[in-house]
């Protein structure tokens, strides 16, 4: 099965990864600085005063004070030695503010591909079976109710059916505030945390794994090895599974690599609404309080697991469809 | 043209949705009329249960007519719903068009740029500009029409790639049209219906866009938003829910009605691709 892999393939992947990351700290360093105004107004605006003295001081303190291109040849070189500068509002370094909240995000977005993608395969495949039934209606329905709901206030909805109303499950945090559980009743804690913010993200991708099922799925089972697999007498629950599901996945796995930027920029609004200290909660603070260094690494850092997750799924397919020959 | 309205109005979900968005186009349009005194003016005692004497949406957080607000929200909503997409197609169509037709570098570095929009948070990308122009209703038009184009110039990319080398584009070449009058006069027209189905689609995204911008606190801070509504309404929501549920099914209505209209233009336009 691992014959369309090429270990050059993986090699030249490795290297478009580096280069797409370069890129992004070209570009995002020059985006961030087109904006009127620099973090030297913005901390005379936090001080409540500003006298010329004051704002020199603090140019010169960040390097504010050097022409654009050598202030980015610093920021490049310390980037490249794993350096994203400091935190203006935090005063801590940037990678270390960042890697604090990244697992946090990452066990929510794993929670939530999980569930969209195993909830979505299997409703999809549900509706597949009899295209135009009242399931297949259904789930149709359903997932066109998910693409239009907005996705903050499907969560604030949960919060106020699940927790509200129903009083079942916490409605904000990663944790319970000075339980100070440990062991296992901490996984246990934050486990029952998760479950909303977790549910509300799935939702809406479970909609779209959902509906390209179904389509993959019928357009598999109208081809001619589906045919010669019912005509030599398997069951249809066999075809089903074995044969028709199977190659159905192949697209799946490239949409799972395309919505992983969704979701590591795409809980912004969701850990907004459930409190959840994760890198949207610490990207919405880095706007509001202009801090580019942050923003810049935050840009960085997902940029770079992003490539890399793209990375694994194009292997993945390599793996999953032998037919691929990559390299 | 007749064919195809006929073709997409039997479509009952496609009706149906067009009907929903028509009645908001109307009540947007109609609101300064029909509530003189504007969105932001005090009516009586804060949080009324719906149907209280006057106020069949109940009140908000301050006492405001929720009915109210939610009619001139529907305007906010549209309007940049329908700005920001018709900002998007254009910038998508013109690199899409050129990088289509002349290929080489100029396609190259069209495709570097939207693989640059597919890995990086564009969310986070958005926020960031309009908290860098001053959160407003322009801000907010300019922002998400420049996070959305590449996904138009993918697609119109694609027809294009596929369309010049035709045989009445070719003609065109020998008859001396200039580029320009082959890319908007020859191929643009028959490429037209996916940016017709994509558009559609993209003003129902932008709508919901606005309003988590607007939720954010990132909207228009003089204009009342179906968004700006529901973040207003946050504290609230825990005694009073129609202050957050009534704006969250404005907005889950228009969208759909826009997913709606969307479907069944996919499909009166592309009779083959139904399923």
């Amino acid at each position: 099965m691992m014959s369309g892999l090429k270990p050059r393939y993986v090699a030249m992947r490795l290297v478009k990864t580096v280069l797409v990351a370069i890129a992004v700290v070209v570009l995002s360093f020059f985006l961030i600085r087109l904006a009127p105004g620099d973090a030297a107004t913005v901390m005379a605006g936090q001080a409540g005063y500003a006298d010329e003295a004051f704002m020199k001081s603090l140019r010169a303190e960040y390097g504010l004070d050097q022409p654009l291109p050598v202030q980015f040849w610093k920021y490049a070189d310390a980037v490249a030695h794993g350096d994203l500068g400091t935190s203006y509002v935090r005063r801590q370094p940037v990678l270390g503010v960042i890697m604090e909240r990244l697992p946090n995000t990452l066990l929510l977005d794993a929670f939530a591909l999980l569930v969209a993608a195993s909830g979505g395969v299997w409703l999809g495949a549900l509706a597949a079976r009899k295209p135009g039934s009242v399931g297949d209606n259904a789930v149709s329905v359903l997932s066109m109710l998910f693409y239009a709901v907005p996705q903050f206030w499907l969560g604030m909805m949960m919060v106020l059916f699940f927790a509200v109303w129903l009083a079942m499950l916490p409605p904000f945090g990663i944790e319970t505030m000075g339980a100070d559980y440990t062991g296992l009743a901490r996984i246990g804690d934050v486990a029952e945390h998760m479950i909303l913010p977790g549910l509300t993200l799935a939702l809406y991708y479970m909609a779209s794994y959902a509906r390209l099922t179904r389509a993959a799925m019928i357009e598999v089972s109208e081809q001619d090895f589906v045919k010669t697999a019912r005509a030599k007498g398997i069951s249809e629950r066999q075809v089903a599974r074995r044969h028709i599901l199977r190659n159905a996945l192949i697209p799946l796995v490239t949409y799972a690599g395309l919505q992983a930027s969704l979701l590591v920029g795409g809980t912004v609004l969701i850990e907004n609404v459930f409190s959840w200290p994760g890198v949207g909660t610490l990207a919405y603070e880095a706007v509001q309080g202009r801090d580019n260094p942050l923003l810049l690494g935050i840009f960085i850092v997902t940029a770079i697991l992003v490539s890399l997750f793209n990375l694994v799924t194009d292997i993945t397919y390599a793996i999953v469809d032998p037919r691929v020959e990559l390299g | 043209m007749t064919s195809f309205a006929r073709s997409f109005f039997c479509r009952p979900m496609a009706a149906f949705g067009f009907a929903v968005f028509i009645v908001i186009l109307v009540i947007a349009l109609a609101a300064p009329l029909i509530f003189v005194r504007g969105p932001f003016t005090i009516v009586g005692m804060p949080l009324l249960a719906p149907g209280s004497p006057g106020l069949f949406a109940g009140s908000d957080v301050l006492g405001r007519d929720m009915a109210v607000g939610l009619a001139y929200g529907a305007r906010i909503s549209l309007l940049v719903g329908v700005t920001s997409t018709l900002g998007a197609i254009g910038i998508g169509v013109l690199l899409g068009a050129t990088a289509g037709y002349y290929g080489g570098m100029v396609d190259d570095l069209l495709m570097r740029i939207t693989e640059f929009f597919q890995i990086i948070p564009t969310f986070v990308l958005l926020m960031v500009l309009v908290a860098f122009m001053q959160p407003s209703l322009g801000s907010a038009v300019i922002g998400i029409a420049l996070i959305s184009w590449p996904q138009v110039a993918r697609v119109v990319r694609g027809e294009f790639l596929s369309l010049r080398e035709r045989e009445f584009v070719q003609a065109a070449r020998v008859l001396g049209l200039s580029d320009a009058r082959i890319i908007f006069g020859q191929i643009l027209p028959n490429a037209l219906s996916p940016i017709v189905v994509i558009s559609s689609m993209m003003v129902g995204n932008a709508i919901l866009t606005e309003s988590a911008l607007a939720f954010l606190g990132l909207g228009d801070p003089n204009l009342l938003s179906w968004g700006s509504m529901i973040g207003g309404s946050r504290s609230a929501m825990w005694v009073a829910w129609w202050t957050t549920v009534l704006p969250g099914l404005c907005i889950m209505v228009t969208v759909l009605a826009l997913n709606f209209i969307g479907d069944g233009l996919n499909d009166a336009l592309n009779p083959r691709r139904r399923r």
